[in-house]
């Protein structure tokens, strides 16, 4: 096997051990940390597949979080304090219902509009449409505007509690592998093929008779839906959601983790979130200013480190 | 004072035009400073192809030089003319350590350099300048009102924004249209051969360009302090509406950027104003103050997405590309 | 017999500049159909209308009979025409198999496919190897496309080409840039092709030409001065003038 299947599946077994050590340890703040690295791991592997696998440099992914957090928030809201009967409910699989459909609606209405457009035109637009949705909520009084929405209650779910840490972790590593495997079996189905070689040379498979557009904006529903998830995952992590969470420079962070991790891989995005929040964790803890050593590391990434985190695992002579 | 003007548009609402014509001006106002720091950004994407997200923390920078500035020389115009040329320094720094690497990468590796570029700046500043915002004083003569005619009474100080919003952009145009540099900018960034062939030291020029951005960009800066008083997060929040500038502009192009910022800057301001009024005329006034203020938010992003829908490239596609 | 593609009174220009002129061209089935000229005549402008790159001003093209002066790109891909471009345009991060590979794909149809590893199909793999091995690359199918050779280059945009299932192949000099025995060895293969496909072929390499084409069309400054089988357009003066340069 290959030294970066070896590295996948080493670092998933670890993702799946450690938590619940940390928890019969009594250190039940890493299992907080490490649950919010997953959960932003799945928004990182959703944005891989346009990002790493697709070429689409999105820059508003951070949006789709916000769709889904909120998406959690307002229907609990409505049963909580009453009103919006049609949409008030405690009901996990309404919410989680809601936050994908909403995800993909707005992914397929704004897509439609982004990949008409080509190079950093793409990146600008679809960083402004990100804006577009924080604003929106920021204008919301009704929901907190920029000051947020408590969340009362967590989503009911059969079986599983997700007011228990543990559990609420065990949903969130099982949806990552989930959504890992998805974008494995997405990018090496025909459709895959076809999304990477448009990546590799548009014109080349137009000619060939694909209607190159069609194939993008299908990924790019699927990784808006996919990210929306992750979002309603993270509200019910967090109970508490504002427009921050949707920011553009959300938005990059998701994107760093991706290249820091190493994009069209499968473990990159995962190890990139890893080692994102680590870092700050880490960075934050020292001094209030850890945003300076944090910006240069980023920079010195972006300068030094080509193919990120997993092409220094693949090495020189694995191809 | 007689009261305002109004006229019946409908059986019960009013259009003030007093209060129209000062959110017009307001508006405008919006859009020379928008085109200020959109134009220092299509003017590096033009001729460096260089995308600069951290193009609104020079703005964020400029804005404290000239705060500080203002306290250490006790007057602003006399802090605005120091600290232009800092700005531009400054600029010409990061153009030297951080940005000449990049413009061989692809527009991916500009927008997360400069991304980690916009947290040290912004750190910076905050070591410098500490975490508060910083009130600008204005000398007497410019915190004053003017009455323009009967009824309009507007700032001193916003009319000298228009004005040298106007006189920057007349000096843009005649460095576009009738300078040597600006003939370098028209043939444009895929041309480099060539203009490395006219003898000219493509690397100065490059640095010189992205100087003359980050003092536009500080300038901007510099001028809405007294307003809103210099923060760290005014940059982020210029940054975007900047780029939505340039994209409905066409990025690249001088011309595009300048109407875009004016038409966006208009719509704006006036649609923070005068939504709820408008909404009013088909839905209830409740239902018309609770989605206003949602709508105007959103609504130069709306106008972005149309005129994309239609126009891919922007309203003013540079030709030369 | 009718005409396979059929091109009425096709017009393009840029800004002042004309590149089509008024230009009439029908290719018969099976034919090996040459167009020369000299640079700037705009062959390759005429190829892009042809495939769907660009829009022409005005006039028609038909194929099949259909008209299809309208249709998008990859539209026409599907009814039978491609192209292969005169700087090589293949996937370069994709390896040589996966490029002929989505060739064979866009043919088969139906690629809005999710579940199945496209590389674990046989049809789709012994298909694209078999494309390979006509053109004698067979045994480079797992390399990444870059690192393949300019010559190889060439030789997988026509598998490329023949994976399509085309009826109509344009090609946009194929010959550019291979050295002498490279462009021995690629003639002979177009040899074999003829009769097969039918082919619109742009090429400088005069030998090719016209060791290769049943007609051949001379187009200058976008305008067709002449057609007709190898011996007559070698026979023609105006030819000789406006473009072998012979006074």
């Amino acid at each position: 096997m290959k030294r970066t299947t070896w590295a996948t599946i080493l670092f998933m077994l670890a993702l799946a051990i450690l938590p619940p050590v940390f928890m019969w340890t009594g250190n039940a703040f890493y299992v907080d940390l490490a649950t919010r690295l997953v959960i932003l791991a799945i928004a990182a592997v959703s944005l891989n597949l346009i990002l790493g696998f697709g070429g689409m440099v999105s820059f508003g992914h951070a949006a789709y979080i916000g769709i889904g957090a909120y998406a959690v928030g307002i229907p609990v809201y409505y049963e909580t304090y009453g009103g919006a009967d049609a949409i008030a409910s405690y009901g996990g699989a309404f919410h989680i219902l809601v936050a994908v459909g909403v995800s993909a609606l707005f992914a397929l209405l704004t897509g439609a509009i982004c990949l008409r457009t080509k190079g950093v035109y793409f990146i600008m637009i679809t960083m402004a449409f990100g804006q577009m949705i924080y604003y929106l909520f920021i204008s919301i009084e009704e929901y907190g505007a920029d000051d947020g929405l408590v969340i009362d209650t967590r989503s009911e779910l059969p079986l599983v509690s997700l007011d228990d840490p543990l559990q609420l972790y065990a949903i969130a590593y099982v949806a990552l592998v989930i959504a890992m495997l998805m974008v494995r079996t997405i990018v090496n189905s025909r459709f895959g093929m076809v999304l990477q070689g448009a990546r590799g040379n548009n014109e080349r498979l137009v000619t060939l008779g694909y209607n190159t557009y069609l194939y993008r904006l299908t990924a790019y529903v699927i990784s808006g839906a996919m990210c929306g998830f992750a979002g309603a995952l993270l509200g019910n992590f967090t109970t508490f959601i504002s427009p921050d969470m949707m920011g553009w420079s959300r938005s990059g962070e998701l994107m760093f983790m991706v290249i820091l991790g190493g994009s069209a891989t499968m473990l990159g995005p995962v190890l990139g979130s890893a080692v994102f929040i680590l870092m700050e964790e880490i960075l934050s803890s020292i001094t209030i200013y850890w945003h300076l050593p944090f910006g240069l590391m980023l920079m010195g990434v972006v300068l030094f480190a080509r193919g990120g985190l997993m092409g220094l695992i693949k090495g020189k002579g694995d191809k | 004072m007689p009261p305002a003007k109004s006229a019946k548009i409908t059986g019960n609402i009013h259009l003030d035009y007093t209060l129209l014509f000062i959110q017009m001006l307001n508006g405008v106002q919006l859009g020379l400073l928008l085109f200020l720091v959109a134009s220092g950004l299509t003017l590096v994407f033009g001729i460096l192809d260089f995308v600069n997200l951290a193009h609104g923390s020079i703005y964020m920078i400029g804005a404290f030089i000239g705060a500080s500035l203002t306290f250490i020389t006790g007057n602003f115009l006399l802090a605005v003319l120091i600290a232009l040329p800092i700005t531009g320094l400054v600029g010409f720094l990061i153009e030297r350590l951080v940005a000449r690497t990049l413009y061989t990468r692809n527009h991916l590796d500009h927008v997360l350099g400069t991304f980690g570029l916009i947290l040290v700046l912004d750190t910076s500043a905050h070591l410098i300048w500490g975490p508060e915002g910083i009130a600008v004083p204005l000398p007497a003569w410019l915190d004053g009102r003017v009455e323009l005619f009967e009824g309009v009474v507007v700032p001193t100080f916003r009319l000298l924004i228009i004005g040298t919003g106007l006189a920057v952009a007349a000096g843009l145009y005649w460095l576009v249209n009738f300078t040597k540099l600006g003939m370098l900018i028209r043939a444009g960034a895929s041309n480099r051969t060539m203009v490395s062939a006219l003898g000219i030291d493509i690397s100065t020029l490059f640095a010189l360009v992205f100087a003359l951005g980050a003092m536009l960009a500080g300038l901007a800066g510099m001028l809405i302090s007294p307003i809103t008083e210099a923060s760290i997060s005014m940059g982020g929040e210029i940054i975007i509406t900047a780029f939505v500038v340039i994209i409905v502009g066409g990025i690249g192009s001088m011309k595009g950027a300048f109407i875009a910022a004016i038409v966006i800057g208009l719509i704006d301001t006036l649609g923070r104003s005068f939504l709820d009024d408008m909404f009013q005329l088909f839905m209830s006034p409740q239902a018309a103050e609770t989605s206003a203020p949602a709508v105007s938010a959103m609504l130069i992003y709306i106008i972005m997405a149309v005129i994309l829908a239609f126009r891919p490239q922007g309203l003013f596609p540079p030709k030369v590309r | 017999m009718s005409a396979l593609l059929k091109i009425s009174n096709l017009c393009k220009s840029f800004g002042g500049v004309t590149a089509t002129d008024n230009v009439n061209l029908e290719v018969e089935p099976g034919e090996l159909h040459a167009i020369i000229g000299p640079n700037g005549a705009g062959k390759t402008t005429l190829i892009s209308q042809l495939s769907g790159a660009l829009p022409p001003d005005s006039g028609k093209i038909t194929f099949k009979g259909m008209d299809i002066t309208n249709r998008p790109a990859h539209a026409r891909a599907r009814l039978g025409i491609t192209r292969s471009f005169q700087i090589t345009s293949l996937v370069m991060d994709m390896s040589v198999l996966d490029n002929v590979a989505l060739a064979v794909q866009a043919r088969q149809g139906h690629s809005f496919r999710f579940l199945k590893p496209a590389r674990s199909i046989r049809a789709l793999r012994d298909e694209a190897l078999d494309m390979l091995g006509r053109v004698g690359l067979e045994a480079r199918a797992e390399q990444p496309t870059v690192a393949l050779s300019h010559g190889e280059h060439r030789q997988m945009e026509i598998a490329i080409a023949l994976a399509t299932g085309a009826d109509l192949m344009l090609l946009d000099e194929p010959m550019a840039g291979l050295g002498p025995q490279e462009s021995v060895a690629m003639i002979e293969f177009l040899k074999g092709l003829k009769g097969e496909r039918t082919i619109l072929l742009i090429e400088h390499d005069m030998d090719a030409v016209f060791a290769l084409a049943d007609r051949i069309t001379v187009l200058v400054y976008g305008r067709i001065i002449a057609t007709g089988n190898p011996d007559e357009i070698r026979g023609n003066d105006d030819v000789r003038h406006a473009y072998l340069g012979e006074e």
